[in-house]
């Protein structure tokens, strides 16, 4: 009969207590899992919401708010930088780039070479994508971008998909795809069509002309992105006001007769859209996904752009770690000292419960000793009773978390779009098991030193 | 088998005076013997029992068990002779209560040398009547029944001395006989010493040695 036997005995016949010390345990480490399986999905999400992205162009000023304008669709809006500015990033002539003919206006597409790198940053660039911010649509921000944006991974092997409809065209500048939560909480369904608001307050002025149409809905993603809606960017610069005027630059007054008259020209009139000249745009932001075959390509180009007065560069992943440890981090170490202090307290049950049967197995201990169990038998059959209730309530705990964690996943899939499931497990789990050995060690610790000093003569002339 | 030699035993009062219990010159007990041990309550009969057993330590003196002075072991090497050699029955059975009536012969096993013998578990079970309750709880068999089971557990290590503490005395008058006759019977037929003791005149009149611990002990 090994001691393992012996001490489950004794764990059986004492099983109210058993059970319900090992329950208390099951529910500490039920907490601890699933705290420590959600917040690490809720990093995982802050990283994921980067989108791959390894550096955030914009105008000069704050890092973080600059990250939280185009990762987050957060915060005031930014400055501006010239479009020319943007172009730097890319190959091929404006025309390419904006493909849009009889966008250039003025001279620099009378002088640009097809097929030769234009930008300057462009050979350390495999990809860069233009922001323009600053619209919104029933509180969700309104982003004028490419829709490359939707052609790319946003997460290792996550791809963008549409639960209805399409990606929008270059060519059809009033298109629009929206997020999975702008389409359940606005309503918007394919085909409809919406008016952006001027800002993002709901005092904006409602660019009442132009409307876009939405041609796709996307499945939820798990970052920011579900609650914007996403709309050509060459329709975006049609909008009253968003074509680069130091007039408006100044006065920020869209309702000039002046200007309105010398905006509409490129406003669809029967039928004829024109794209805004590149002389009269500017971006907010430029996302860039820099020359995957250089490692250090990010660090040298966001280098070169910070020593430029245009546009400062910035790594978002930096930057949201940075927020994420500041904010959520410190959540994440008071959620997980709470749990671990919940572990702790069903260890201490543990040895409460051992050390309160104490009294009544002295004799059962001394008759141990007296049929030749050694000092250090009894006080390992009391250690592994200790190890085998916290192990035991440590498993129950471990599946019980994990199911708890199966059950919410439908709520974590709709606030979040991470996909949790039973089998979600983060590394940290590994060390739950060993903790818990230690755990009810030191918790069987005073109870087995008290089965190590029972004077065997004594208790067994005690009464029965 | 078992020679005591000088041995001594006091106890510590409140009143931090020493009150002596044992002090006896010599003692002994051949191999196979069978000895009954009488005396008055509180004369030292489990003191002397427990020291004989290695479960307590003497002032003074030898204890000779198998011609090994087990007062003069360490303690955890006294334990180990104590479970290879030495068998227990005690008056109030002590059946650990979560275990099985076989499960209480093999504990003693588990604690010796050797490997649990769960077939000599039963076969003792099966000698001392009680095969068809190997897997009863103490609490489901009767005051007799119970111990038996302690009589099988203390022959389970094929001890050379069997210490028997009263082993009648919570036993029903029906029952008293058989369990005499069966640690006799027992013990005889594995050549096993045997110091029972007793309080009753009626089972020390069936041995052919009877002791008065208060003319071998001279406090």
């Amino acid at each position: 009969m090994s001691l393992f036997k012996i001490a489950w005995r004794s764990i059986q016949q004492r099983a109210l207590s058993s059970w319900l010390t090992a329950l208390s345990m099951a529910l500490g480490v039920a907490l601890v899992v699933t705290v420590l399986v959600i917040m690490n999905t809720v990093e995982e999400t802050f990283t994921r919401n980067a989108q791959g992205f390894d550096l955030i162009v914009g105008a000069k000023g704050g890092a973080l708010q600059l990250v939280l304008n185009t990762v987050y669709h957060l915060s005031t809006p930014v400055e501006n930088v010239p479009y020319d500015f943007y172009l730097q990033f890319k190959r091929g002539t404006p025309e390419q780039v904006t493909n849009a003919a009889g966008a250039m206006g003025g001279a620099a597409g009378a002088t640009a070479t097809p097929r030769q790198p234009r930008g300057r940053f462009a050979s350390a660039v495999d990809l860069a994508i233009p922001f323009c911010l600053g619209d919104s649509y029933e509180g969700f921000r309104v982003v004028g971008t490419e829709p490359s944006l939707f052609e790319i991974d946003y997460a290792p092997g996550r791809y963008y998909e549409f639960a209805e409809g399409r990606n929008f065209q270059t060519e059809n500048f009033f298109e629009a795809v929206i997020g999975a939560r702008v389409a359940r909480e606005t309503g918007l369904k394919l085909g409809d069509k919406f008016n952006s608001t001027h800002g993002i307050g709901p005092e904006g002025h409602v660019h009442k002309d132009t409307s876009f149409e939405v041609v796709g809905i996307l499945e939820p993603t798990g970052t920011p992105n579900d609650r914007a809606l996403f709309v050509n960017i060459e329709g975006f610069y049609l909008l009253e006001g968003h074509a680069f005027d130091p007039e408006i630059r100044e006065t920020g007054n869209l309702t000039q007769p002046g200007l309105q008259s010398e905006l509409s020209a490129y406003l669809p009139q029967g039928g004829e859209v024109a794209p805004l000249p590149i002389d009269k745009r500017e971006v907010t932001a430029i996302l860039i996904r820099t020359d995957a075959s250089n490692p250090i390509a990010a660090i040298s180009l966001a280098k070169y752009i910070n020593k430029n007065p245009t546009a400062q560069a910035v790594a978002p992943t930096r930057v949201i770690f940075q927020l994420f440890e500041s904010i959520v981090g410190n959540l994440r170490a008071l959620l997980l000292l709470l749990t671990c202090l919940i572990v702790i307290v069903a260890g201490i049950g543990i040895m409460v419960s051992i050390y309160n049967s104490m009294s009544d197995r002295r004799r059962d201990i001394a008759v141990m000793r007296a049929l030749g169990a050694r000092r250090s038998t009894v006080m390992t059959v009391i250690l592994l009773e200790s190890i085998g209730l916290s192990l035991g309530g440590g498993v129950a705990g471990f599946l019980l978390g994990h199911a708890a964690i199966g059950l919410l996943s439908g709520l974590m899939v709709e606030y979040t779009g991470v996909y949790l499931g039973f089998f979600s497990f983060v590394r940290w789990e590994a060390l739950l098991l060993p903790g818990l050995v230690v755990l009810s060690t030191l918790a069987g610790y005073l109870p087995a030193m008290s089965a190590y000093q029972t004077d065997v003569s004594r208790s067994l002339q005690a009464n029965p | 088998m078992l020679e005591l030699t000088q041995v001594s035993k006091s106890y510590l009062e409140p009143n931090g005076k020493r009150l002596p219990i044992l002090n006896i010159p010599r003692y002994h007990v051949g191999d196979g013997e069978q000895v009954v041990l009488m005396g008055r309550s509180g004369s030292g009969k489990t003191t002397l029992l427990h020291i004989i057993a290695g479960i307590s330590q003497p002032d003074r003196g030898n204890v000779n068990v198998a011609g090994i002075n087990i007062a003069a072991l360490p303690e955890a090497q006294r334990d180990r002779f104590r479970a290879d050699h030495i068998g227990y029955v005690f008056q109030t059975f002590n059946l650990l209560p979560g275990f099985s009536a076989l499960e209480n012969v093999m504990l003693g096993m588990a604690f010796a040398g050797g490997s649990v013998d769960r077939p000599r578990a039963e076969s003792l079970l099966e000698r001392v009547g009680l095969s068809g309750r190997l897997t009863h709880k103490p609490s489901q068999l009767s005051v007799g029944e119970q111990q038996r089971v302690s009589v099988a557990r203390a022959l389970a290590n094929r001890p050379r001395l069997l210490l028997a503490d009263e082993p009648t005395a919570n036993v029903d008058p029906s029952n008293q006989q058989q369990i005499i006759d069966l640690i006799r019977q027992t013990c005889e037929e594995e050549r096993v010493a045997l110091v029972l003791v007793t309080h009753t005149p009626e089972v020390a009149s069936q041995f052919a040695r009877v002791d008065r611990l208060e003319e071998i002990n001279q406090t």
